[in-house]
């Protein structure tokens, strides 16, 4: 099963001790405060965890896969996520099985 | 941003718990978005994005000082692919047509 926000509000009902209401307010604060931070072109470092960059992309040649047609993909921003040396360095090793 | 001004920003806008509670609390979503993916577990957060592990194969590489081959091995490594609304909200707002 996926960790969704309802099971990331559920671990701080048990394991910090917020109740239900402050959990589920705490963890949607917490994604709303990083995507706000990079909508206002500030990237955001999570030390241990990883940076969320931006990045300005030109536009460039694509086609439309279905028809064939050719049209461009227009200039846009996206953000990328480089995980840290620490999140690497715990997932690295996984031994990958059904779980994913 | 970083860790610390996320905190601080939130224990502005979430006044009813002190900033240890907050500090905490981020402290323990973050460990717990790290333990689902070391466990090969997938996070998905609607209207943000998803994180999964993206495997690496086995590859020859080269130490880069001396030259000399040295087998690296398979291993996994995170991925994030960011939401719809999180495309859409981050390219408009930096002035890009949708």
């Amino acid at each position: 099963m996926a960790l969704t926000k309802a099971v990331i509000a559920e671990k701080l009902f048990d394991e910090v001790g917020l109740n239900k209401r402050e959990a589920k307010d705490i963890v949607d604060l917490f994604f709303e405060e990083i995507r706000s931070s990079l909508e206002k072109g500030q990237q955001v470092k999570l030390s241990g965890f990883g940076n969320f960059d931006l990045r300005d992309k030109e536009e460039r040649p694509g086609r439309n896969p279905k028809t064939g047609e050719e049209i461009p993909i227009t200039a846009r921003r996206v953000v990328t996520f480089k995980p840290g040396q620490k999140l690497r360095a715990r997932v690295e090793s996984y031994a990958g099985n059904s779980k994913k | 941003m970083t860790k610390s001004e996320l905190i601080e920003a939130l224990s502005l806008k979430q006044t009813h718990l002190s900033q240890k509670d907050i500090d905490l609390a981020i402290k323990t979503i973050l460990e717990n978005m790290a333990q689902a993916l070391e466990q090969g577990e997938r996070i998905e957060i609607r209207g943000f994005g998803s994180f999964s592990l993206h495997h690496r194969p086995p590859r020859k590489g080269r130490n880069p000082k001396t030259g000399a081959a040295v087998k690296l091995s398979e291993k996994y490594v995170p991925h994030f692919k960011p939401g719809k609304e999180m495309r859409y909200r981050i390219n408009t707002s930096a002035g890009y047509q949708s």
